[in-house]
């Protein structure tokens, strides 16, 4: 009983993670609205690297997701 | 019209008729749909040469001149991971994304890390190592920096894989969960059920963008790999 207690605990820590995510895609896109406000024209230019940047984040918050799911299911 | 890395074909279509591949679904498809060839393509030719050109511009801008030699692998691995993405989101009993298996995209991943080293070694000889010693960094700091660059660079076919994998189980697993909360509402109020039945609708058009994005970031992340392999800085 304590063990599956401690794993429900567990699996909610490890998505304390998503603290840092919620920041650095927060940070990716307001600085992409920033660039694009301040000059429209690198749109086309800078827009690619914000996805990959927002993919690269994202996969943070994936691989806690992962930890949380081998937390609960093994 | 088109632009290829080996050699100026004459009628670019045909040239590029050759390099579609049956190994994906589509591929088949795509073939049928160059077969003539035309200078003014039709509906399905254009949306292959859409696809051709939209890979061809992301392997320019991403790995140089250099990359489109390795176009063919490219455009196979983009479509080859957007089919297997997109199948799973048809409302058909063979909907089924293979690409939400980790062993899927580990192969595919570990095939792409094998071959971008095996480049790089290819191409640049025992040089590619200093591939690993950062430009500018203090000597002091080297036995530190070393290590990391190497460990960043082995776990890459993780993060490629894990990466795609997740996206794909998390979403469709979201997907799940919230068409579960229709059924579970609807037994006890029909008329609320419409909340978890409109996420649902905008999940799934979401998850559309996320097929496609999940495709286009591990294609760019191949090509970013080429780019190091081929230049190597």
């Amino acid at each position: 009983m304590e063990l599956a207690a401690a794993k429900m605990i567990g699996a909610g820590l490890a998505t304390i993670a998503l603290f840092g995510v919620g920041i650095g895609i927060g940070n990716i896109f307001s600085t992409l609205i920033a660039t694009v406000g301040r000059n429209p024209s690198v749109q086309q230019r800078v827009f690619p690297f914000a996805i990959i940047g927002f993919a690269l984040v994202e996969a943070v918050a994936l691989f806690a997701l992962l930890i949380a799911f081998l937390i609960l299911f093994t | 019209m088109l632009e290829v890395g080996a050699g100026v074909p004459e009628r670019p279509v045909r040239l590029f008729q050759g390099r579609i591949y049956a190994g994906t679904p589509v591929g088949v498809h795509a073939a049928d749909g160059v077969a003539d060839g035309l200078l003014v393509p039709g509906r399905l030719q254009s949306v292959v040469e859409l696809a051709y050109e939209f890979v061809a511009g992301m392997v320019r801008d991403n790995a140089g001149k250099e990359g489109l030699r390795y176009f063919p692998l490219v455009f196979t691995l983009f479509l080859f991971i957007l089919m297997g993405n997109m199948l799973g989101m048809l409302p058909l009993p063979f909907g089924f994304t293979f690409t939400s298996h980790i062993i899927v995209t580990f192969t595919l991943a570990l095939g792409v890390f094998l071959g971008v080293t095996i480049l790089g070694f290819y191409l640049h000889g025992t040089r590619f190592l200093t591939f690993f010693v950062p430009h500018g960094a203090p000597k002091v700091m080297l036995p530190l920096l070393v290590p990391i660059e190497v460990l960043s660079y082995c776990v890459r076919p993780i993060s490629l894989s894990v990466r795609l994998f997740c996206n794909m189980m998390a979403g469709h697993t979201m997907m799940k969960v919230f068409a579960g909360f229709i059924v579970t509402l609807f037994s006890y109020w029909a008329v609320p059920a419409i909340a978890p039945l409109a996420v649902t609708v905008a999940l799934t058009g979401f998850e559309f963008a996320v097929a496609f994005l999940q495709a286009y970031i591990f294609t760019v992340l191949t090509c970013i790999y080429l780019h190091d392999a081929i230049h190597m800085h």
